[in-house]
């Protein structure tokens, strides 16, 4: 396509767009709703995922050994959980040792502890850490059922809870969104609508002369993109500036043992790159769907 | 040229507009379309034009066969036809110069070649004076030539004029018709539907008249032979 062809594509969108001033305002509005709701789910599901994946890394399977086990019991108990073929790494902790971490993990509080280092009451176990954090609840039964173990636990209960209220708050966003960016894009197409018939006469004189149908479409093409372009800029605005402060607020949740979100850089920008990219597709649908059937001429 | 043979036309409605046409239109000929309202005349000149597909038969313009046109080929087939309407279809925002650049413009064509080609075809139908008025400044007969000029701005072999001179005064008409014989001359096929007996019965032409979707008579200087 010639410069000059392109230059005159893009005046004609961007007159369009000027021109019904109301519905334009009206799908700008939609797709600006759309978008900040896109922006900010994303933003909550990816650093959701992000803390629940980070969490699970760190999962880890205490088996704590009976006191009346003997060396070779604990011996055989190593043997077994090693024989586990889903086991990354089995480590032995002494009940000394444990103690040592509690008393340091506590800070303040954990000096009260001290007074156990004479007759502790911990047990010794093995640290069990599987190769696919999602084995993790599989291998947890295996080892308790095991001899000479007295109790097994570890770190997955909430990691769980998180992953199903993520999940679960993934599918009701999924929902709320296909909605809305089917309400944006019908409100475009039809802004689009209006302008095709405002130039009804004037597309049929351009076939009558013989131009193209890709032609006769680009400046809508272009009218949808400026609308879903013109629709991104808020969302995109209160995602960078919120997310900014949020990051730099420094919001760690202490039950997710202090994990930092995503940073700003580059996840806000990404953030902004698809809800440009949302925006100029529901723009770009919408002139598509209102173009279509006034071209079968 | 133009060849049809069989064509049958009927619109979605279940109207059946042709009911077996076989016709053949020369290179430079000038030829009217005559017959009643409703006898097929324009969705004769539509087919031509590839703006309906008949049912059956097979057209050829220009040795291509249009009824196996692919949509993406009919707008490259459409600029080698001119068409001119009763009702001039301007744009009434653009001025002259603008309305018939337009057509150029719509198909690529560059800057240069557009504005030597307009200036050519206004002097052409004589209209060079009013390159900067807006339609409605206009006289219905200088309309009509704006119309002519654009159709025929691209050079195209064949020009269809579906009643061009329907909404004249008989004075404009016969303006009409001096430029349509002067663009004819030059080498370019006219096939010109009308309901002017005056028009068909002086400017003496190829006659072929129409009732009920077929051709029912077919002369050389034919005569209108309608009463009105
Ligand atoms: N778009 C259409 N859809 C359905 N029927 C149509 C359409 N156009 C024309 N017809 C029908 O086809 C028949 C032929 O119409 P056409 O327009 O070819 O006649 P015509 O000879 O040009 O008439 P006129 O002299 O009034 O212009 C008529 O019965 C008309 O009602
Ligand atoms: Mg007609």
């Amino acid at each position: 396509m010639k410069f000059s062809t392109l230059k005159r594509h893009f005046k004609e969108g961007a007159r369009n767009t000027w021109r019904n001033s109301w519905m334009t305002i009206a799908s700008i509005g939609a797709v600006t709703t759309t978008l900040i709701l896109v922006g900010v789910f994303l933003v909550v599901i990816l650093n959701l995922n992000h803390i629940a994946n980070k969490l699970e890394e760190d999962v880890q399977i205490k088996a704590l050994i009976e006191l009346t086990a003997e060396q070779t019991d604990v011996d055989q108990l190593e043997a077994d959980i090693k024989a586990i073929p889903k086991v990354d790494t089995v480590e032995f902790l002494t009940k000394e040792e444990e103690l040592e971490n509690l008393i340091e993990s506590m800070g303040e509080q954990g000096q009260a502890w001290t007074l156990y280092e004479q007759d502790n009451p911990l047990n010794d176990a093995f640290v069990v850490q599987t190769t696919d954090p999602l084995d993790t609840e599989d291998v947890a039964s295996q080892i308790e059922q095991m001899e000479n173990i007295k109790s097994v636990n570890f770190g997955q209960d909430y990691v769980d809870k998180l992953f199903t209220f993520n999940q679960y708050a993934r599918n009701v966003g999924l929902v709320l969104i296909f909605a809305l960016v089917f309400t944006a894009i019908f409100l475009i197409s039809n802004t689009i609508k209006i302008t095709i018939l405002a130039r009804k006469k004037e597309i049929g004189i351009m076939k009558l002369v013989g131009a193209t149908n890709s032609f006769i479409r680009w400046p809508f093409f272009v009218e949808g993109m400026i609308l879903g372009i013109l629709g991104s800029i808020l969302p995109i605005l209160i995602i960078l500036i919120g997310y900014y402060y949020l990051e730099r607020s420094g919001v760690t949740i202490q039950q997710f043992n202090f994990v930092q979100i995503l940073p700003f850089n580059p996840f806000a920008f990404q953030i902004a790159g698809i809800i440009v990219g949302i925006g100029v597709c529901i723009g770009v649908w919408g002139s598509l769907m209102s173009v279509r059937k006034f071209l079968k001429v | 040229m133009i060849e049809m043979q069989d064509v049958f036309m009927t619109y979605p409605n279940g109207v059946v507009a042709l009911n077996g046409i076989s016709v053949k239109i020369n290179q430079a000929e000038f030829v009217y379309i005559v017959g009643h309202s409703g006898a097929g005349k324009s969705t004769f000149t539509k087919l031509m034009f590839r703006e309906e597909v008949p049912m059956k038969g097979k057209i050829t313009v220009n040795d291509q066969d249009i009824s196996k046109l692919k949509w993406k080929d009919v707008p490259y087939f459409r600029r080698n036809i001119g068409v001119v309407y009763q009702d001039f279809r301007l744009l009434p925002k653009l001025t002259v110069y603008e309305n018939i650049a337009f057509a150029l413009e719509v198909i690529e064509e560059t800057p240069k070649n557009i504005r030597k080609r307009v200036m050519k075809v206004l002097d052409q139908v004589g209209l060079k004076n009013k390159a900067r008025f807006i339609p409605d400044e206009l006289s219905g007969g200088e309309q009509q030539r704006v119309a002519i000029a654009r159709a025929i701005v691209n050079r195209p072999s064949i020009l269809i004029a579906d009643e061009p001179t329907g909404n004249l005064d008989p004075d404009t008409s016969w303006e009409i018709m001096r430029i349509l014989e002067e663009i004819n001359s030059g080498g370019t096929t006219i096939v010109m539907a009308t309901h002017s007996k005056e028009i068909v019965n002086t400017v003496r032409k190829r006659v072929i008249a129409m009732e009920d979707g077929i051709i029912v008579r077919d002369e050389h200087r034919g005569e209108y032979g309608y009463e009105i």
